[in-house]
Protein backbone atom coordinates (compact mmCIF):
# COMPACT_ATOMS: atom_id res chain seq x y z
CA UNK A 1 0.00 0.00 0.00
CA UNK A 2 1.46 3.30 -1.03
CA UNK A 3 1.19 6.31 1.24
CA UNK A 4 -0.28 9.59 0.03
CA UNK A 5 2.13 12.42 -0.66
CA UNK A 6 0.75 14.40 2.26
CA UNK A 7 1.41 11.53 4.68
CA UNK A 8 4.93 11.17 3.35
CA UNK A 9 5.52 14.91 3.68
CA UNK A 10 4.36 15.01 7.31
CA UNK A 11 6.42 11.89 8.05
CA UNK A 12 9.57 13.37 6.53
CA UNK A 13 9.02 16.87 7.86
CA UNK A 14 6.84 16.51 10.94
CA UNK A 15 5.50 19.79 12.31
CA UNK A 16 5.65 20.66 15.99
CA UNK A 17 7.48 17.65 17.39
CA UNK A 18 8.30 18.27 21.00
CA UNK A 19 7.28 18.62 24.59
CA UNK A 20 5.55 21.41 26.51
CA UNK A 21 5.93 21.83 30.26
CA UNK A 22 3.06 19.75 31.53
CA UNK A 23 3.32 21.22 35.03
CA UNK A 24 2.09 24.56 33.71
CA UNK A 25 -1.56 25.36 34.30
CA UNK A 26 -1.87 26.68 30.76
CA UNK A 27 -0.75 23.39 29.20
CA UNK A 28 -3.10 20.50 28.50
CA UNK A 29 -1.71 17.04 27.73
CA UNK A 30 -3.47 14.14 26.03
CA UNK A 31 -1.85 10.69 25.96
CA UNK A 32 -3.81 8.09 24.01
CA UNK A 33 -3.25 4.64 22.56
CA UNK A 34 -1.12 1.84 23.99
CA UNK A 35 2.29 0.38 23.18
CA UNK A 36 0.73 -3.08 22.72
CA UNK A 37 -1.55 -1.72 20.03
CA UNK A 38 1.38 -0.29 18.11
CA UNK A 39 0.49 3.35 18.50
CA UNK A 40 0.75 5.94 21.25
CA UNK A 41 0.10 9.63 20.70
CA UNK A 42 0.92 12.46 23.05
CA UNK A 43 -0.54 15.79 22.07
CA UNK A 44 -0.13 19.00 24.07
CA UNK A 45 -1.70 22.43 23.79
CA UNK A 46 -0.77 25.69 25.43
CA UNK A 47 -3.65 28.11 25.95
CA UNK A 48 -3.61 31.89 26.36
CA UNK A 49 -5.87 32.30 29.38
CA UNK A 50 -7.03 35.79 28.44
CA UNK A 51 -8.17 34.94 24.91
CA UNK A 52 -8.87 31.20 25.23
CA UNK A 53 -6.85 30.64 22.09
CA UNK A 54 -4.33 27.86 21.58
CA UNK A 55 -0.92 29.52 21.16
CA UNK A 56 1.22 26.40 20.82
CA UNK A 57 0.78 22.70 20.13
CA UNK A 58 3.31 19.86 20.25
CA UNK A 59 3.20 16.13 19.67
CA UNK A 60 5.21 12.97 20.00
CA UNK A 61 3.95 9.76 18.42
CA UNK A 62 4.96 6.12 18.47
CA UNK A 63 3.31 4.53 15.47
CA UNK A 64 3.14 4.12 11.74
CA UNK A 65 3.54 6.92 9.19
CA UNK A 66 -0.18 7.65 9.16
CA UNK A 67 -0.27 8.04 12.94
CA UNK A 68 2.69 10.41 12.82
CA UNK A 69 1.11 12.40 9.98
CA UNK A 70 -2.29 12.57 11.74
CA UNK A 71 -0.80 14.01 14.90
CA UNK A 72 1.50 16.37 13.02
CA UNK A 73 -1.48 17.70 11.05
CA UNK A 74 -3.57 18.00 14.23
CA UNK A 75 -0.97 20.26 15.87
CA UNK A 76 -0.95 22.48 12.80
CA UNK A 77 -4.71 22.84 12.89
CA UNK A 78 -4.82 23.47 16.63
CA UNK A 79 -2.59 26.52 16.68
CA UNK A 80 -4.67 29.68 16.72
CA UNK A 81 -7.93 27.87 17.36
CA UNK A 82 -10.03 28.46 20.47
CA UNK A 83 -10.27 25.55 22.87
CA UNK A 84 -13.95 25.24 22.03
CA UNK A 85 -13.25 25.01 18.32
CA UNK A 86 -10.42 22.52 18.87
CA UNK A 87 -12.78 19.83 20.05
CA UNK A 88 -14.80 20.21 16.88
CA UNK A 89 -11.96 18.77 14.79
CA UNK A 90 -13.41 15.60 13.34
CA UNK A 91 -11.30 12.58 12.53
CA UNK A 92 -12.87 12.30 9.07
CA UNK A 93 -11.48 15.73 8.17
CA UNK A 94 -8.03 14.34 8.93
CA UNK A 95 -8.80 11.25 6.83
CA UNK A 96 -9.78 13.47 3.89
CA UNK A 97 -6.85 15.83 4.21
CA UNK A 98 -4.30 12.99 4.35
CA UNK A 99 -6.12 10.58 2.01
CA UNK A 100 -5.91 7.83 4.61
CA UNK A 101 -7.05 4.39 3.44
CA UNK A 102 -9.72 2.54 5.51
CA UNK A 103 -7.14 0.49 7.46
CA UNK A 104 -5.56 3.72 8.70
CA UNK A 105 -8.74 5.46 9.88
CA UNK A 106 -7.92 4.45 13.44
CA UNK A 107 -4.87 6.75 13.27
CA UNK A 108 -7.15 9.73 12.70
CA UNK A 109 -9.47 8.59 15.49
CA UNK A 110 -6.49 8.47 17.78
CA UNK A 111 -5.57 12.05 16.85
CA UNK A 112 -9.13 13.23 17.54
CA UNK A 113 -9.06 11.43 20.88
CA UNK A 114 -5.70 13.03 21.72
CA UNK A 115 -7.10 16.51 21.06
CA UNK A 116 -10.09 15.86 23.30
CA UNK A 117 -7.89 14.40 26.02
CA UNK A 118 -5.58 17.44 25.88
CA UNK A 119 -8.52 19.86 26.12
CA UNK A 120 -9.99 17.98 29.05
CA UNK A 121 -6.65 17.94 30.82
CA UNK A 122 -6.48 21.72 30.37
CA UNK A 123 -10.06 22.16 31.64
CA UNK A 124 -9.41 19.97 34.65
CA UNK A 125 -6.31 21.95 35.59
CA UNK A 126 -8.30 25.14 35.42
CA UNK A 127 -11.22 24.00 37.52
CA UNK A 128 -13.56 23.45 34.61
CA UNK A 129 -15.79 20.45 34.26
CA UNK A 130 -14.40 17.77 31.94
CA UNK A 131 -16.35 17.38 28.74
CA UNK A 132 -18.02 14.08 28.02
CA UNK A 133 -17.52 12.69 24.56
CA UNK A 134 -19.28 9.86 22.92
CA UNK A 135 -16.92 6.95 22.53
CA UNK A 136 -15.27 6.92 19.17
CA UNK A 137 -16.79 4.33 16.93
CA UNK A 138 -13.64 2.85 15.47
CA UNK A 139 -11.01 1.67 17.90
CA UNK B 1 27.22 1.98 -7.53
CA UNK B 2 24.12 1.18 -5.56
CA UNK B 3 20.96 0.40 -7.46
CA UNK B 4 17.70 1.08 -5.68
CA UNK B 5 15.58 -0.37 -4.27
CA UNK B 6 17.69 -2.88 -2.34
CA UNK B 7 15.90 -6.18 -1.74
CA UNK B 8 16.35 -7.64 1.74
CA UNK B 9 13.16 -9.68 1.98
CA UNK B 10 14.36 -13.02 0.64
CA UNK B 11 12.21 -14.98 3.10
CA UNK B 12 9.16 -13.67 1.29
CA UNK B 13 10.40 -14.61 -2.14
CA UNK B 14 13.57 -14.61 -4.22
CA UNK B 15 14.29 -13.43 -7.74
CA UNK B 16 14.72 -16.13 -10.35
CA UNK B 17 18.35 -16.88 -11.03
CA UNK B 18 19.01 -15.99 -14.70
CA UNK B 19 20.33 -19.53 -15.22
CA UNK B 20 16.94 -20.83 -14.08
CA UNK B 21 15.06 -18.61 -16.52
CA UNK B 22 17.33 -19.68 -19.33
CA UNK B 23 16.61 -23.35 -18.62
CA UNK B 24 12.85 -22.70 -18.57
CA UNK B 25 12.42 -20.68 -21.76
CA UNK B 26 12.38 -23.53 -24.35
CA UNK B 27 9.57 -25.24 -22.41
CA UNK B 28 7.18 -22.36 -23.00
CA UNK B 29 7.51 -22.41 -26.79
CA UNK B 30 9.22 -25.16 -28.76
CA UNK B 31 9.10 -27.84 -26.08
CA UNK B 32 5.58 -27.20 -24.93
CA UNK B 33 4.44 -30.81 -24.71
CA UNK B 34 2.30 -32.37 -22.03
CA UNK B 35 4.46 -34.70 -19.95
CA UNK B 36 1.56 -37.13 -19.82
CA UNK B 37 1.36 -37.49 -23.61
CA UNK B 38 2.88 -40.92 -24.00
CA UNK B 39 2.62 -41.34 -27.77
CA UNK B 40 4.55 -38.56 -29.43
CA UNK B 41 7.83 -36.71 -29.34
CA UNK B 42 6.38 -33.59 -27.72
CA UNK B 43 5.25 -35.59 -24.72
CA UNK B 44 8.48 -37.57 -24.52
CA UNK B 45 10.52 -34.39 -24.53
CA UNK B 46 8.47 -32.89 -21.72
CA UNK B 47 8.61 -36.09 -19.72
CA UNK B 48 12.35 -36.25 -20.10
CA UNK B 49 12.69 -32.68 -18.82
CA UNK B 50 10.48 -33.45 -15.83
CA UNK B 51 12.49 -36.59 -15.08
CA UNK B 52 15.71 -34.60 -15.00
CA UNK B 53 14.14 -31.95 -12.74
CA UNK B 54 12.79 -34.63 -10.42
CA UNK B 55 16.31 -35.97 -10.11
CA UNK B 56 17.75 -32.50 -9.44
CA UNK B 57 15.15 -31.84 -6.76
CA UNK B 58 15.61 -35.25 -5.15
CA UNK B 59 19.39 -34.90 -5.10
CA UNK B 60 19.23 -31.66 -3.12
CA UNK B 61 17.41 -33.37 -0.25
CA UNK B 62 18.97 -36.84 -0.44
CA UNK B 63 15.80 -38.47 -1.75
CA UNK B 64 14.95 -40.87 -4.54
CA UNK B 65 13.37 -39.13 -7.58
CA UNK B 66 10.30 -41.35 -7.24
CA UNK B 67 9.67 -39.78 -3.84
CA UNK B 68 9.09 -36.28 -5.28
CA UNK B 69 5.49 -35.18 -5.88
CA UNK B 70 5.31 -31.89 -7.76
CA UNK B 71 2.72 -29.41 -6.51
CA UNK B 72 1.82 -25.76 -7.06
CA UNK B 73 3.93 -24.72 -4.09
CA UNK B 74 4.55 -25.28 -0.40
CA UNK B 75 1.04 -24.37 0.74
CA UNK B 76 -0.43 -27.11 -1.42
CA UNK B 77 2.26 -29.54 -0.27
CA UNK B 78 1.49 -28.70 3.39
CA UNK B 79 -2.20 -29.34 2.80
CA UNK B 80 -1.57 -32.56 0.91
CA UNK B 81 0.78 -33.91 3.57
CA UNK B 82 -1.35 -33.17 6.62
CA UNK B 83 -4.81 -33.84 5.20
CA UNK B 84 -3.46 -36.75 3.16
CA UNK B 85 -1.88 -38.47 6.17
CA UNK B 86 -4.90 -37.76 8.36
CA UNK B 87 -7.18 -39.48 5.86
CA UNK B 88 -4.82 -42.30 4.86
CA UNK B 89 -3.95 -43.27 8.45
CA UNK B 90 -7.39 -42.76 10.00
CA UNK B 91 -7.49 -46.36 11.16
CA UNK B 92 -4.27 -45.85 13.16
CA UNK B 93 -5.28 -42.69 14.98
CA UNK B 94 -6.33 -39.08 14.67
CA UNK B 95 -3.74 -37.14 16.69
CA UNK B 96 -1.27 -34.67 15.17
CA UNK B 97 1.45 -32.75 16.98
CA UNK B 98 2.64 -29.39 15.67
CA UNK B 99 3.83 -26.11 17.19
CA UNK B 100 2.61 -22.56 17.57
CA UNK B 101 5.09 -20.85 15.22
CA UNK B 102 4.31 -22.90 12.13
CA UNK B 103 3.32 -21.13 8.94
CA UNK B 104 -0.40 -20.47 8.51
CA UNK B 105 -0.48 -23.09 5.75
CA UNK B 106 0.23 -25.68 8.45
CA UNK B 107 -1.67 -24.09 11.35
CA UNK B 108 -4.84 -23.48 9.36
CA UNK B 109 -4.68 -26.97 7.86
CA UNK B 110 -4.44 -28.34 11.40
CA UNK B 111 -7.48 -26.28 12.39
CA UNK B 112 -9.30 -27.83 9.44
CA UNK B 113 -8.28 -31.28 10.71
CA UNK B 114 -9.77 -30.44 14.12
CA UNK B 115 -13.08 -29.62 12.45
CA UNK B 116 -12.93 -32.99 10.74
CA UNK B 117 -12.69 -34.76 14.09
CA UNK B 118 -8.92 -34.81 14.45
CA UNK B 119 -7.03 -33.89 17.60
CA UNK B 120 -4.10 -31.48 17.37
CA UNK B 121 -1.51 -30.59 20.01
CA UNK B 122 0.14 -27.21 19.46
CA UNK B 123 3.47 -27.27 21.28
CA UNK B 124 4.61 -23.92 22.62
CA UNK B 125 8.14 -23.10 21.52
CA UNK B 126 10.74 -21.89 24.00
CA UNK B 127 11.88 -18.24 24.09
CA UNK B 128 14.51 -19.05 21.46
CA UNK B 129 11.92 -20.34 18.99
CA UNK B 130 12.78 -24.06 19.30
CA UNK B 131 10.53 -26.86 20.56
CA UNK B 132 11.34 -28.61 23.81
CA UNK B 133 12.15 -32.21 22.83
CA UNK B 134 11.00 -33.65 26.17
CA UNK B 135 7.69 -31.89 25.74
CA UNK B 136 7.40 -33.24 22.22
CA UNK B 137 8.00 -36.80 23.35
CA UNK B 138 5.56 -36.41 26.24
CA UNK B 139 2.86 -35.23 23.84
CA UNK B 140 2.96 -38.48 21.83
CA UNK B 141 -0.04 -40.73 22.46
CA UNK B 142 -1.11 -44.13 21.11
CA UNK B 143 -3.37 -42.25 18.66
CA UNK B 144 -0.59 -39.97 17.35
CA UNK B 145 -0.07 -40.42 13.61
CA UNK B 146 1.99 -37.37 12.66
CA UNK B 147 4.49 -34.87 14.00
CA UNK B 148 4.38 -31.73 11.81
CA UNK B 149 7.24 -29.34 12.60
CA UNK B 150 8.82 -26.74 10.37
CA UNK B 151 12.49 -27.11 9.48
CA UNK B 152 13.22 -23.38 9.71
CA UNK B 153 10.98 -20.52 10.71
CA UNK B 154 10.10 -17.88 8.16
CA UNK B 155 10.13 -14.88 10.50
CA UNK B 156 13.10 -15.50 12.76
CA UNK B 157 15.04 -18.10 10.77
CA UNK B 158 15.50 -20.53 13.65
CA UNK B 159 16.24 -24.13 12.67
CA UNK B 160 14.49 -26.93 14.55
CA UNK B 161 16.49 -29.97 15.76
CA UNK B 162 15.09 -32.19 13.01
CA UNK B 163 17.46 -35.14 13.60
CA UNK B 164 16.41 -35.38 17.24
CA UNK B 165 12.76 -34.91 16.32
CA UNK B 166 13.09 -37.63 13.68
CA UNK B 167 14.69 -40.02 16.21
CA UNK B 168 11.91 -39.46 18.76
CA UNK B 169 9.25 -40.06 16.10
CA UNK B 170 10.95 -43.25 14.94
CA UNK B 171 11.07 -44.61 18.50
CA UNK B 172 7.32 -44.16 18.77
CA UNK B 173 6.42 -45.22 15.24
CA UNK B 174 5.03 -41.80 14.32
CA UNK B 175 5.49 -40.14 10.92
CA UNK B 176 7.37 -36.83 10.61
CA UNK B 177 6.26 -34.10 8.23
CA UNK B 178 8.36 -30.95 7.90
CA UNK B 179 7.51 -27.70 6.17
CA UNK B 180 11.04 -26.99 4.95
CA UNK B 181 10.16 -24.07 2.69
CA UNK B 182 12.75 -21.77 4.26
CA UNK B 183 15.46 -24.39 4.77
CA UNK B 184 15.79 -26.34 1.51
CA UNK B 185 18.42 -24.77 -0.71
CA UNK B 186 19.78 -22.68 2.19
CA UNK B 187 21.18 -25.29 4.57
CA UNK B 188 21.96 -28.99 4.09
CA UNK B 189 18.72 -30.97 4.35
CA UNK B 190 18.79 -34.76 4.04
CA UNK B 191 15.54 -36.62 4.52
CA UNK B 192 17.32 -39.80 5.55
CA UNK B 193 19.76 -38.48 8.13
CA UNK B 194 17.05 -36.11 9.40
CA UNK B 195 14.47 -38.88 9.67
CA UNK B 196 11.81 -37.05 7.70
CA UNK B 197 8.92 -38.95 6.08
CA UNK B 198 7.17 -36.09 4.31
CA UNK B 199 8.53 -32.66 3.46
CA UNK B 200 7.15 -29.57 1.72
CA UNK B 201 9.23 -26.98 -0.12
CA UNK B 202 8.94 -24.57 -2.99
CA UNK B 203 10.82 -23.10 -5.94
CA UNK B 204 10.41 -19.38 -5.40
CA UNK B 205 12.25 -19.32 -2.06
CA UNK B 206 15.39 -20.67 -3.72
CA UNK B 207 15.75 -18.57 -6.86
CA UNK B 208 13.30 -20.67 -8.84
CA UNK B 209 9.92 -19.69 -10.27
CA UNK B 210 6.71 -19.12 -8.29
CA UNK B 211 3.86 -21.59 -8.59
CA UNK B 212 5.87 -24.78 -8.32
CA UNK B 213 6.84 -26.78 -5.27
CA UNK B 214 7.12 -30.33 -4.07
CA UNK B 215 6.07 -32.77 -1.43
CA UNK B 216 8.61 -35.42 -0.58
CA UNK B 217 6.86 -38.68 0.32
CA UNK B 218 9.03 -41.52 1.67
CA UNK B 219 8.82 -44.83 -0.20
CA UNK B 220 10.95 -47.06 2.01
CA UNK B 221 11.27 -47.58 5.78
CA UNK B 222 8.40 -46.92 6.03
CA UNK B 223 6.48 -46.68 2.78
CA UNK B 224 4.27 -43.60 3.25
CA UNK B 225 1.09 -42.81 1.38
CA UNK B 226 -1.18 -39.80 1.36
CA UNK B 227 -4.76 -39.54 0.17
CA UNK B 228 -5.00 -37.29 -2.88
CA UNK B 229 -6.75 -33.98 -2.23
CA UNK B 230 -7.68 -33.35 -5.83
CA UNK B 231 -9.44 -35.72 -8.19
CA UNK B 232 -8.30 -36.04 -11.77
CA UNK B 233 -5.95 -37.84 -14.08
CA UNK B 234 -3.93 -39.54 -11.37
CA UNK B 235 -0.63 -37.79 -12.05
CA UNK B 236 2.27 -37.96 -9.61
CA UNK B 237 1.67 -41.57 -8.56
CA UNK B 238 -1.97 -40.77 -7.96
CA UNK B 239 -1.23 -38.31 -5.20
CA UNK B 240 -1.55 -35.07 -7.15
CA UNK B 241 -3.64 -34.87 -10.28
CA UNK B 242 -3.24 -32.08 -12.78
CA UNK B 243 -1.12 -31.50 -15.87
CA UNK B 244 2.45 -30.93 -14.83
CA UNK B 245 3.75 -27.36 -14.97
CA UNK B 246 6.69 -28.37 -17.17
CA UNK B 247 8.52 -25.01 -17.48
CA UNK B 248 8.03 -24.38 -13.76
CA UNK B 249 9.29 -27.83 -12.85
CA UNK B 250 12.32 -27.44 -15.14
CA UNK B 251 13.12 -24.11 -13.41
CA UNK B 252 12.60 -25.61 -9.98
CA UNK B 253 14.97 -28.44 -10.85
CA UNK B 254 17.63 -26.08 -12.12
CA UNK B 255 17.25 -23.92 -9.01
CA UNK B 256 17.77 -26.98 -6.82
CA UNK B 257 20.88 -27.96 -8.75
CA UNK B 258 22.39 -24.48 -8.38
CA UNK B 259 21.62 -24.43 -4.65
CA UNK B 260 23.22 -27.86 -4.18
CA UNK B 261 26.41 -26.86 -5.99
CA UNK B 262 26.78 -23.36 -4.55
CA UNK B 263 25.31 -23.68 -1.06
CA UNK B 264 28.58 -23.94 0.85
CA UNK B 265 30.06 -20.84 -0.73
CA UNK B 266 26.84 -18.87 -0.58
CA UNK B 267 26.36 -19.67 3.10
CA UNK B 268 29.83 -18.40 3.87
CA UNK B 269 29.21 -15.12 2.08
CA UNK B 270 25.71 -14.58 3.42
CA UNK B 271 26.45 -15.37 7.05
CA UNK B 272 29.38 -12.93 7.00
CA UNK B 273 27.15 -10.17 5.60
CA UNK B 274 24.31 -11.03 7.96
CA UNK B 275 26.65 -10.99 10.94
CA UNK B 276 27.98 -7.59 9.95
CA UNK B 277 24.48 -6.17 9.59
CA UNK B 278 23.35 -7.69 12.86
CA UNK B 279 26.40 -6.67 14.88
CA UNK B 280 26.10 -3.07 13.75
CA UNK B 281 22.34 -2.85 14.29
CA UNK B 282 22.55 -4.41 17.74
CA UNK B 283 24.85 -1.54 18.69
CA UNK B 284 21.78 0.68 18.55
CA UNK B 285 20.58 1.26 22.10
CA UNK B 286 17.60 -0.90 23.18
CA UNK B 287 17.70 -3.21 20.18
CA UNK B 288 17.15 -6.93 20.58
CA UNK B 289 17.74 -10.02 18.46
CA UNK B 290 14.69 -12.28 18.14
CA UNK B 291 15.15 -16.06 18.06
CA UNK B 292 18.06 -18.37 18.75
CA UNK B 293 21.43 -16.98 17.69
CA UNK B 294 23.06 -20.37 17.04
CA UNK B 295 20.44 -22.60 15.48
CA UNK B 296 19.29 -20.58 12.54
CA UNK B 297 19.55 -19.89 8.83
CA UNK B 298 22.64 -18.03 7.63
CA UNK B 299 20.82 -15.22 5.85
CA UNK B 300 18.14 -14.02 8.28
CA UNK B 301 18.12 -11.58 11.17
CA UNK B 302 15.07 -10.39 13.09
CA UNK B 303 15.66 -7.40 15.35
CA UNK B 304 13.34 -5.32 17.55
CA UNK B 305 14.09 -1.63 18.00
CA UNK B 306 12.26 -0.77 21.18
CA UNK B 307 10.09 2.38 21.32
CA UNK B 308 9.73 2.72 17.57
CA UNK B 309 6.96 1.07 15.56
CA UNK B 310 8.01 -1.25 12.73
CA UNK B 311 5.84 0.10 9.95
CA UNK B 312 6.72 3.68 10.78
CA UNK B 313 10.34 2.61 10.78
CA UNK B 314 10.12 0.96 7.36
CA UNK B 315 8.53 4.08 5.96
CA UNK B 316 11.77 5.91 6.66
CA UNK B 317 13.66 3.90 4.05
CA UNK B 318 11.26 1.71 2.12
CA UNK B 319 11.70 3.75 -1.01
CA UNK B 320 15.22 2.36 -1.15
CA UNK B 321 15.24 -0.77 1.02
CA UNK B 322 12.70 -3.62 1.13
CA UNK B 323 12.43 -5.47 4.44
CA UNK B 324 9.45 -6.72 6.43
CA UNK B 325 8.11 -6.13 9.91
CA UNK B 326 6.32 -8.10 12.61
CA UNK B 327 4.17 -5.07 13.15
CA UNK B 328 0.71 -5.52 11.74
CA UNK B 329 -0.40 -1.95 11.56
CA UNK B 330 -1.99 -2.51 8.17
CA UNK B 331 -3.87 -5.67 9.03
CA UNK B 332 -7.47 -5.33 10.10
CA UNK B 333 -6.77 -7.07 13.41
CA UNK B 334 -3.85 -4.80 14.38
CA UNK B 335 -2.35 -7.92 15.92
CA UNK B 336 1.42 -8.13 15.68
CA UNK B 337 3.28 -11.28 14.62
CA UNK B 338 2.09 -14.45 16.39
CA UNK B 339 5.55 -15.91 15.92
CA UNK B 340 7.25 -13.15 17.90
CA UNK B 341 4.52 -13.28 20.55
CA UNK B 342 5.11 -17.04 20.86
CA UNK B 343 8.71 -16.27 21.85
CA UNK B 344 7.33 -14.39 24.83
CA UNK B 345 7.91 -10.96 23.34
CA UNK B 346 5.52 -8.29 24.51
CA UNK B 347 3.26 -6.80 21.86
CA UNK B 348 5.33 -3.62 22.01
CA UNK B 349 8.53 -5.41 21.00
CA UNK B 350 6.70 -7.40 18.35
CA UNK B 351 5.42 -4.15 16.85
CA UNK B 352 9.00 -2.86 16.80
CA UNK B 353 10.59 -5.66 14.81
CA UNK B 354 12.21 -5.79 11.40
CA UNK B 355 13.15 -8.92 9.46
CA UNK B 356 16.19 -8.72 7.23
CA UNK B 357 16.47 -11.52 4.67
CA UNK B 358 19.66 -11.50 2.63
CA UNK B 359 20.08 -13.34 -0.65
CA UNK B 360 22.29 -14.57 -3.45
CA UNK B 361 22.72 -11.14 -4.99
CA UNK B 362 23.13 -9.09 -1.79
CA UNK B 363 26.33 -7.02 -1.70
CA UNK B 364 28.39 -5.57 1.13
CA UNK B 365 27.70 -2.08 -0.20
CA UNK B 366 23.97 -2.72 0.19
CA UNK B 367 24.49 -3.90 3.75
CA UNK B 368 26.55 -0.83 4.66
CA UNK B 369 23.85 1.43 3.25
CA UNK B 370 21.15 -0.47 5.15
CA UNK B 371 23.00 -0.22 8.45
CA UNK B 372 23.21 3.54 8.09
CA UNK B 373 19.62 4.06 6.93
CA UNK B 374 18.07 1.89 9.63
CA UNK B 375 20.18 3.38 12.40
CA UNK B 376 19.40 6.95 11.31
CA UNK B 377 15.68 6.27 11.02
CA UNK B 378 15.51 4.60 14.43
CA UNK B 379 17.21 7.62 15.98
CA UNK B 380 14.98 10.06 14.13
CA UNK B 381 11.77 8.28 15.14
CA UNK B 382 12.86 7.97 18.73
CA UNK B 383 13.19 11.75 18.83
CA UNK B 384 9.46 11.86 18.17
CA UNK B 385 8.47 8.84 20.26
CA UNK B 386 6.71 9.61 23.56
CA UNK B 387 7.76 6.17 24.77
CA UNK B 388 11.44 6.86 24.16
CA UNK B 389 11.08 10.11 26.13
CA UNK B 390 9.46 8.23 29.03
CA UNK B 391 12.16 5.58 28.90
CA UNK B 392 14.86 8.25 29.00
CA UNK B 393 13.14 9.92 31.97
CA UNK B 394 13.02 6.59 33.79
CA UNK B 395 9.22 6.37 33.82
CA UNK B 396 7.90 2.86 34.35
CA UNK B 397 5.64 2.30 31.36
CA UNK B 398 3.77 -0.46 33.13
CA UNK B 399 2.60 2.10 35.70
CA UNK B 400 0.69 4.03 33.03
CA UNK B 401 -2.95 3.30 32.48
CA UNK B 402 -3.01 2.93 28.72
CA UNK B 403 -6.21 3.52 26.84
CA UNK B 404 -6.36 0.15 25.06
CA UNK B 405 -8.29 0.34 21.89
Amino acid sequence: MAYSEKVIDHYQHPKNVGTLDKSKKTVGTGLVGAPECGDVMRLQIEVDESTGLITDAKFKTFGCGSAIASSSLATEWLKGKSVDDAIKIDNMTIVEELNLPPVKIHCSVLAEDAIKAAVNDYRKKNGLEELKFEDSVIH
Amino acid sequence: MLNFPIYLDHNATTPCDPRVVEAMIPYFTNNFGNAASRNHAFGWQAEEAVDLAREQVAQLIGADPKEIIFTSGATEADNLAIKGVFEMYASKGNHIITCNIEHKAVLDTCKHIEKEGGEVTYLKVKDNGLVDLAELEAAIKPTTILIALMYANNEIGTVMPMKEIGAIAKRHGVLVFSDATQAVGKIPVDVNTDGIDLMAFTGHKMYGPKGVGALYVRRKNPRVKVTAQMDGGGHERGMRSGTLNVPGIVGFGKACEICRLEMAEETKKLSALRDKLETELLKVEESYLNGDKEHRLPHVSNISFKYVEGEGLMMGFNKNIAVSSGSACTSASLEPSYVLKALGLGDDLAHSSLRFGLGRFTTEEQIDYTIKQVTDTVNKLREMSPLWEMFKEGIDMNSIEWAHH
